[in-house]
């Protein structure tokens, strides 16, 4: 379980807090989403809960412990990220990368053991690209790496997945494809999931709950077909939004102002 | 992995003194015997202890720049670069000029530490982190200012001790003996040891800091044993042999395009790449013509065009962005 209590943050030297006294939770075995415009402060808060950056006020909480000075090692045991832009300057076979999710588990002067090799195929066959295993990782495409770097994340065997932006290189059918990945590996595993996304209709979708954020503010927080509304969307993104509706599907799309 | 010591048996047949390969084994049984004869004492106090500080100082070279590519997620990166060995120079030819009490391993240490602190002073952001970029150019402006301080000493020092001082920093192994061996080689494997042993780390380090931090790696710490342990290893090489450039960066690259970049075959086979490497290098400076040319200026002839081919044929994608 993820809590945000009454988070803020504020970058140094500056004086606006980019995210203000945000407050949400997502239970075990949830998928949430987290939905602002650029510059709502969603990056911001994702590093926080990361571990990455330290809130100026509030609290995280992962599996009810509180994160504010748990050490790199056992927050990686609580909490795994699938990052979002990725250049690594090394040509590492995709297995080499997946393996690496092993490094809160591999003792400090230790390099992985076969057990530790055997989950990492593991983790890449659950995600279906065992058969990328030796291939060099800065060579497969961006649904692919992808795809792969959840399977590190997988691999890591932590029960909470924060995903940063994992669409947003990719194309219509791979968005898709990997959001529908970590829907069942979600489901299969029972990990709780918090990603930031972009396109609402992906998160009406795929979500169990949707968080919105503006201006550093959680404005709405609730399941989709609450949360989702055109009004909130509306106010969220700040143009004029319309709804389709079909039998099982709502789709938002951006009208006119 | 035994490819060192093939090397160091070749180099061994070889040298100024003309002696045949018999008489190199028995001159080894002799010296092994404890009978005394010519050609006992130029192989066992001559050549091994040459062979053995090039190779010491190979391996440190190189292992000291796989660890900052990898730490500082720059395949462009060496002990040079960061300003390790101009920091390390100027540590010596200080003590060279005016401080000959000092030793030398200390003092190099000092001036490489220094050196390399500086550079990750001026490149900090303030808020504890530091760019890679901005990393590489501090380096950059330490090796310049660190260089202008070694020529402004030379520019100061009575004419003998230049001469000392400048003969040392063309980069030799020409006067090797025992001792250096053994007082370069603690710092060179108290250096290399920590690298060997969390090796694999530095292929998690060098995904990057937030991603190394999310699998749970405490990066600011890691780094600093790595480039502690780089910093020791380099200096202490360069404390008896002067700067020997292109080792540091060729090596690694050379290894990395044979057997791949994962540093737990990485780190190890550079180690034994860099003694190779060196003790060839070495043994070709003092077998290609009648002179002892200073090694460093070989491995700048094999380095530079070797680089420019690496850079040619891998083009950009190789280096990362």
């Amino acid at each position: 379980m993820i809590r945000v209590d009454d988070v803020s943050f504020r970058h140094r030297h500056t004086t606006d807090d980019v995210v203000k006294n945000a407050s949400f939770s997502v239970a075990n075995g949830r998928i949430a989403v987290l939905l602002g415009p650029n510059g709502s402060g969603k990056t911001t808060l994702f590093k926080c809960i990361a571990g990455l950056w330290k809130p100026c006020g509030g609290a995280i909480l992962l599996d009810g412990t509180d994160t504010a000075r748990l050490p790199f090692r056992e927050r990686a045991l609580l909490l795994a990220m699938v990052p979002q832009d990725h250049t690594p300057p090394f040509p590492y076979t995709a297995l080499e990368a997946v393996l690496m999710g092993r490094a809160p588990h591999v003792g400090m002067y230790a390099t992985p053991t076969s057990g530790d090799m055997e989950k990492a195929s593991a983790a890449m066959e659950t995600i279906g690209v065992g058969h990328l295993a030796d291939r060099p990782y800065t060579r497969v495409s961006g649904g692919e790496r992808q795809l792969i770097l959840i399977a590190r994340a997988l691999a890591q065997e932590s029960p909470i997945l924060l995903l940063d932006e994992p669409t947003s290189h990719l194309d219509f059918r791979n968005q898709h494809k990997v959001l529908s990945m970590v829907r069942r590996v979600a489901e299969e595993k029972g990990l709780t999931v918090l990603m930031t996304l972009h396109d609402p209709n992906l998160a009406a979708h795929f979500a169990h709950q949707v968080v919105l954020l503006k201006e550093g503010r959680v404005i709405g927080e609730g399941p989709p077909e609450q949360v989702l509304t055109t009004e909130n969307l509306e106010r969220l993104y700040g143009i004029g939004i319309g709804v389709m509706s079909g039998a099982k599907r709502r789709l938002f799309y951006p009208t006119p102002s | 992995m035994a490819a060192p010591l093939l090397a160091a048996l070749f180099s061994l047949f070889l040298g100024a003194y003309g002696i045949s390969p018999p008489q190199v084994l028995s001159a080894l049984r002799d010296g092994l015997a404890g009978i005394d004869s010519p050609e006992a004492s130029i192989i066992l106090d001559i050549r091994l202890p040459r062979i053995a500080l090039a190779g010491l100082a190979g391996m440190a070279l190189a292992t000291s720049g796989a660890t900052l590519q990898a730490v500082l997620r720059n395949p462009l990166v060496d002990p040079f670069i960061l300003g390790i060995s101009s920091g390390a120079a100027f540590g010596c030819a200080l003590t060279i000029g005016f401080a000959p009490f000092i030793p030398l391993q200390a003092a190099a240490f000092l001036g490489g530490g220094l050196a390399v602190l500086t550079a990750c002073l001026i490149a900090s952001t303030g808020d504890g982190g530091m760019s890679r970029l901005s990393l590489v150019l501090s380096g950059v402006i330490v090796s310049a200012f660190f260089s202008a301080m070694v020529s402004l000493i030379k520019f100061f020092v009575e004419p003998m001790k230049l001469q000392s001082i400048v003969f040392w920093l063309m980069g030799s192994f020409s006067l090797a003996e025992w001792s250096q061996a053994r007082s370069a080689g603690v710092g060179i494997l108290l250096g290399c040891l920590p690298v060997l042993l969390l090796r694999w780390r530095l292929n998690v380090i060098s995904m990057g800091d937030e991603e190394a931090q999310t699998m749970g790696v405490n990066v600011s710490r890691k780094r600093l044993i790595f480039i502690t342990a780089a910093t020791l290893a380099a200096t202490s090489a360069v404390a008896v042999s002067g700067i020997i450039g292109w080792a540091g960066l060729m090596v690694p690259h050379l290894v990395r395009m044979l057997a791949g970049p994962d540093h737990r075959r990485l780190i190890p086979l550079t180690m034994a790449g860099g003694a190779t490497f060196m003790i060839l290098a070495d043994t070709a400076a003092r077998n290609l013509t009648d002179f002892d040319i200073p090694v460093g200026i070989i491995t700048a002839v094999a380095g530079a065009p070797f680089f420019v081919y690496l850079m040619k044929r891998n083009g950009k994608e190789r280096w990362g962005r």
